[in-house]
């Protein structure tokens, strides 16, 4: 039995994630099929189980990586494994906790986190354990720390206040006053996704550090630089989110200003792009190389829409459209999803073996349906915000019903992209769950190659250094 | 890493913390809109049943929250809508919308609620100025 706890974290993570995507197939439903499950799974429960199950996906997925790679590093002892258990404990009770809440009708009724406020803490219990677990293991070495245990020190240690600052609302002082409260709100969630964002990019460039077999990227002025470039974008730039809030200007300003920082990280991809297009062709066959690659592709687009939407003359148009809802689609499935798959490739590929012949083939083809329908699921998205942009402006009288059939096309497309993504994903998770269940590892079969073999070894410093 | 880097790095993480702190502290202190500072209770109470039902799964304050229904910061002083349509849609329900069998003290206290988001600000998009540098500044906002 090759099962550990990292796997069970990955493999619980993966069954959630498809769990989260069939909630949303449903609820996406309901923009064409007005009164579709109404009374039995109204959109108000509907909405919750899809975004709480698909942050749990990232949060069980990231850690499970995290867990995974401190292992590797053999930074993890045997003693420690019954608090590992805690942490997934917690969470699991969680995730179910806010399932069975949701379905009860049993509301705390803020976004992200819609469930009651006592199932918080059991959460932030358990990412204390996370953090007494790394810091264990790390600890009395910080002075030779790679970039990404300082990732995941931030990406724990961030998770755990802005968790915290998100339950202000039930002090008086902010849950009373309405512009006080969502200021703040926002603010904590802004730093949450970016909390999240630090644990998967730090699994990402450990990844590329173990593939390459050098991590010298991890340690480099340029790597450090990037990475405190995002670490203020986490703390300062979540204030585009309330644009149009009446708030202080000069916390407008302040996201507007740091917003634009991005554009180095966008001027960074576009400068290394012909080289790293002719880098990922090298190696494309190789399964998490693939998700890579598309990983690449989306931060590409979604930064672009981001900056865009960080311009607060752009964001008046399409705030509170579905343009806002492609860059979150965009970004959890073309971005994250995509990374967590690449490294759970990965890890199962270590600790399982290489996937069998039709595992392979239902990976390609799943990689291919989901990045193929992920595109025109963003695109009907996008369509639907510009259109909902253009009449906002045009006919601002227009009565929200009648603007809802103007958008009915768009949203055919979206439902319909919807379940070929989910198809997609599906034939991506399952080799892996069937190598999770059986737990034995597969005999090495000749006639496939490792995803992670680079022979030479140019070639896997090159990679590295161009991935960080 | 030699120890000045390291340092470099510690200075410039310990920077940044303050900064958020700093921040963060100016966020919950900022001046609420000088014209909803006083809160009825009524208000807080429909603000408690808006979370309850998880309202903003389908309606937006502000532009966030779900799509599936209107925003409604401006709802009560909109042309051809006002308290009794808001008050009508919370009794019954629509197409969409399922009932949830409001009583009359909770749908007051929801109306409560929308009329404190209604005098927070204005949401419309034509009450925004855009600016030459790209920023906004909704209509009647004059603190800087």
């Amino acid at each position: 039995m090759k099962r550990n706890p990292a796997t069970i974290f990955i493999a619980t993570a993966l069954a959630v994630l498809l769990l989260g995507m069939f909630f949303g197939m449903l609820a996406a439903a309901q923009y064409v099929l007005p009164g579709f499950l109404k009374e039995a799974l109204p959109f108000t429960k509907l909405r919750p189980l899809h975004v709480s199950m698909v942050v749990f996906w990232l949060l069980l997925g990231a850690s499970g990586c995290v867990y995974y790679f401190l292992g590797a590093e053999k930074l993890l002892k045997r003693r420690i494994r019954k608090w590992i258990f805690l942490h997934y404990g917690l969470v699991c009770f969680v995730a179910i906790g806010s399932a069975v809440a949701y379905f009860t009708g049993n509301f705390g009724g803020r976004e992200y986190w819609e469930f009651p406020p006592y199932l918080a803490i059991p959460l932030v219990l358990a990412w204390f354990v996370f953090l007494g677990v790394f810091w264990r293991s790390v600890s009395g070495k910080v002075k030779r720390w790679p970039v990404y245990y300082w990732m995941w020190l931030t990406g724990i240690v961030f998770f755990i206040l802005s968790l915290a600052e998100s339950y202000l609302w039930l002090l008086p002082y902010f849950g009373s006053d309405l512009v006080r409260d969502m200021a703040v709100q926002w603010k904590s969630y802004g730093a949450i996704v970016g909390s999240w964002n630090q644990l998967i990019y730090g699994a990402a460039f450990f990844l590329m550090a173990k593939i390459s077999g050098d991590n010298s990227f991890a340690f480099s002025r340029k790597t450090f630089f990037f990475w405190f470039l995002g670490l203020t974008n986490l703390m300062f730039n979540w204030g585009h989110h309330i644009y149009a809030l009446p708030v202080s200007p000069f916390i407008k300003h302040t996201a507007y200003l740091i917003s634009m920082t991005e554009l180095l990280i966008f001027g960074k991809i576009l400068w290394e792009w012909k080289h790293s297009v002719s880098e990922m062709r090298q190696y494309f066959y190789r399964i998490p190389y693939r998700f890579l690659v598309a990983a690449d592709v989306w931060v590409f687009l979604n930064l672009g829409v981001a900056i865009l939407m960080s311009i607060p003359a752009l964001n008046l148009h399409t705030h509170g459209t579905h343009v806002t809802v492609a860059h979150a689609m965009g970004t959890t499935i073309g971005i994250n999803s995509m990374i967590l798959l690449a490294l759970a490739y990965y890890i199962f590929g270590q600790v399982f073996g290489p996937l069998s012949g039709k595992g392979l083939t239902k990976a390609k083809f799943g990689y291919w349906l989901s990045n193929g329908s992920l595109l025109v699921f963003w695109l009907a998205l996008m369509g639907a915000g510009l259109t909902n942009a253009w009449f906002q402006w045009y006919e601002p009288d227009m009565p929200h019903a009648l603007l809802m059939q103007q958008l009915v096309p768009f949203f055919a497309v979206f439902v319909l992209a919807g379940i070929f993504l989910f198809i997609g994903f599906a034939l991506v998770v399952f080799p892996l769950l069937q190598q999770f269940i059986s737990g034995k590892k597969t005999p090495a079969d000749p006639s496939i190659i490792l995803p992670t073999e680079i022979s030479e070894t140019s070639k896997k410093k090159e990679y590295a250094n161009e991935y960080a | 890493m030699s120890e000045r880097t390291f340092t470099r790095y510690r200075l410039i993480y310990t920077l940044l913390s303050i900064a958020f702190v700093v921040f963060s502290g100016f966020v919950y202190t900022q001046a609420v809109p000088e014209n909803n500072k006083v809160v009825s209770s009524k208000a807080v109470q429909g603000k408690m049943l808006w979370q309850q039902h998880n309202c903003s799964s389908c309606h937006q304050l502000y532009g966030l929250g779900g799509y599936l229904g209107p925003d409604l910061t401006n709802t009560l002083s909109s042309k051809g809508k006002g308290r009794d349509y808001a008050a009508a849609i919370m009794k019954s329900g629509t197409q969409v919308m399922p009932d949830f069998h409001l009583n009359d003290a909770e749908i007051e206290a929801l109306l409560a609620f929308l009329e404190h988001a209604d005098k927070s600000g204005n949401n419309r998009v034509h009450s925004y100025k855009i600016g030459r540098d790209g920023t906004i500044t909704s209509e009647g906002e004059t603190r800087k």
